[in-house]
């Protein structure tokens, strides 16, 4: 059979860890309106320090200490980017190239197995051993955390710092005059989405129990691809359907993906499938208008035929 | 009570764009005072606003607020008691999050502490925020769940109004806030002004361009000119000034003619 529930498994258990970073995304670039490109390199962050405390025998440490190294990066980049004056891109390409040394000096090699470490996901296969779902364990961590982190972030967002920092994005004019510290709501944002994006890092890094220093390479296009895809999906609706079509977004995208990877393409094909894909996808909105556009233009044409025969039949 | 003392501020300085915003700058204004500003083109009117509100810091001279000094208190600190409108509607709210929400912002100003930050919005503000915007009689209030930026010019503008005195403000600055909207919008914001200001005693400061408005409304109206105030008038004397002799007074103050067009154009309608 060409497409198999096992290839779609793993594509979706994969589109919900990715989801976490596309959620951080869209956090930070369609709430606040910042452009973060440190997602390669943090992502990788959370990964290699995941994996360090992991191999040492504390799973759930390993997470708790991505996510706090995220939230460093995150907040280095927003010291850039508020105080410092940096344009926000320039100052994620600078944490993003610091954050290779780092993660080398984490990781004190390139790469790092992961085979006999007792993780998230082993503990899930075990919880789970004799149970019907025992196939589907990677796919209930995923899930639980894709869930766990949307509902998070979506009650977080209705918090008034919350509203703040999508205000921060909307109009930071009227932030400054309604008592509101842009500063503070950046770096709020900012280390949110450092931490989001480490998590998953970290969660990718045992789900395929091994990290390697490159695994992060072109990461920030994959995560762009996906909120785009989930936000034309969803269209102008509020932000909690919008966070839900972030996540289907990101299924869809590996799901997309392995459907390609399926016509016998090399592997070195890959990285062109994602460009092409994404650019589809972030070129949709404008398609959608042209497409719009020419109806429009044509039922016009039909009515005009119409008045003139109407008008010579007289 | 504000008191601006020996206030001066210059842009680009140094350079052959060099101007002198503000120079040295006195002024005091009392609890309850509406002044009204009019001046030439690049007087210092929003100048003034901004070193008040703190869009920028001064060179120098002090900035004080019921004995307080604010001169280096950052913009939106101050903001927590000061509400300060634009010309452009556009610039008071957030287009893209519903009525509601942008109430919710506004209404930080009145909540204290670090843990305000997380709470979520309760039904009673939802009730409260309901309730003022029914004083706008605009519809509103049934509108709540949409985004701003579905509303006219004039009706963001009344937001902007209520949003800014939604938790009354030591001191409103009103810039030109009706200049943008059309008459008949710009009538009703100017009422909802006059409204608000009195029910609530609010001191308040307002540009204007247009001089029958600068004279009726409010206690007391100053002229500025090449950065500083150089007319001031209160009580009898205001009461019974025309506009021609304010024009006049203009002339004979600042050595010059008043060269703010929109002034002219607005005079000559009128």
């Amino acid at each position: 059979m060409f497409i198999t529930w096992p290839l779609v498994q793993s594509a979706l258990e994969l589109g919900l860890i990715y989801s976490l970073i596309a959620l951080a995304l869209f956090l930070t670039y369609s709430m606040l309106n910042v452009c973060d490109l440190s997602t390669d390199g943090c992502y990788t962050l959370g990964a290699a320090v995941g994996a360090v405390v992991a191999v040492n025998g504390h799973p759930f440490l390993a997470m708790l200490a991505a996510i706090l190294a995220g939230i460093c990066s995150g907040m280095i980049n927003a010291f850039l980017q508020t105080k410092m004056k940096v344009e926000s891109m320039l100052a994620g390409i600078i944490v993003n190239t610091g954050l290779y040394t780092i993660n080398i000096l984490i990781m004190s090699k390139p790469t790092l197995s992961m085979n006999d470490t007792e993780t998230i996901f082993t503990m899930m296969k075990e919880l789970l051993a004799d149970t019907p779902f025992a196939g589907a364990y990677k796919f209930i961590v995923a899930l639980l955390f894709a869930i766990a982190l949307a509902l998070l972030l979506l009650l977080f967002l209705g918090t008034r710092l919350g509203l703040s920092l999508r205000a921060t994005g909307d109009n930071i004019a009227m932030v400054k005059s309604s008592s509101i510290n842009p500063v503070l709501t950046t770096t709020v944002g900012l280390c949110i989405g450092g931490a989001m994006t480490a998590l998953a890092g970290c969660l990718l890094g045992e789900y395929q129990k091994s990290v390697d220093i490159n695994m992060g390479t072109g990461m920030v296009t994959v995560a762009l691809a996906s909120l785009i895809i989930g936000e034309t999906l969803v269209g102008k609706r509020s932000v909690k359907v919008r966070a839900v079509g972030v996540i289907f977004g990101s299924c869809l995208y590996r799901v997309i993906v392995a459907i390609a990877l399926r016509f016998n393409l090399p592997a070195s094909a890959l990285k062109l499938v994602s460009a092409v894909i994404v650019g589809i996808a972030i070129s949709m909105p404008a398609i959608k208008e042209i497409i719009a556009l020419k109806k429009t233009k044509h039922e016009a044409m039909i009515k005009h035929k119409k008045m003139i025969a109407q008008k010579g039949g007289r | 009570m504000l008191e601006l003392t020996n206030i001066c501020k210059t842009f680009h300085p140094g350079t052959v764009n060099e101007k002198v915003a503000l120079d040295h700058l006195n002024l005091t204004i009392k609890d309850g005072d509406f002044v009204t500003i009019i001046g030439s083109n690049g007087a210092g009117k929003s100048t003034l606003f901004n070193a008040i509100c703190g869009g920028f810091f001064v060179d120098e001279g002090f900035v004080e607020l019921d004995g307080e000094d604010i001169t280096f208190v950052p913009e939106h600190k101050r903001a927590k008691y000061i509400g300060h409108l634009f010309q452009d509607p556009m610039k008071g709210t957030a287009p893209h999050m519903t009525i509601e929400e942008n109430l919710a912002i506004a209404y930080l100003r009145a909540s204290k502490g670090q843990h305000a930050y997380l709470s979520h919005v309760s039904k009673k503000d939802k009730e409260f925020f309901r309730e003022a915007l029914g004083q706008l009689d605009m519809g509103l209030e049934d509108r709540m769940k949409n985004p701003v930026g579905l509303l006219s010019g004039g009706q963001r503008q009344a937001l902007t109004l209520l949003m800014a005195t939604l938790v009354t403000p030591k001191i409103l600055l009103l810039d030109e806030h009706t200049a943008a909207l059309d008459p008949g919008t710009a009538d009703k914001v100017l009422h909802l002004t006059k409204k608000i200001v009195a029910e609530r005693k609010i001191t308040c400061m307002m540009v204007t361009h247009n001089m029958n408005q600068a004279l009726e409304l409010g206690n007391r109206t100053l002229m500025m000119n090449n950065g500083n105030v150089v007319f001031d008038v209160e009580g009898d004397e205001r009461a019974n000034m025309t506009v021609n002799d304010l024009l006049e007074h203009f002339s004979v103050r600042a050595g010059k003619d008043m060269d703010n067009d929109r002034i002219l154009l607005s005079t000559k309608t009128d």
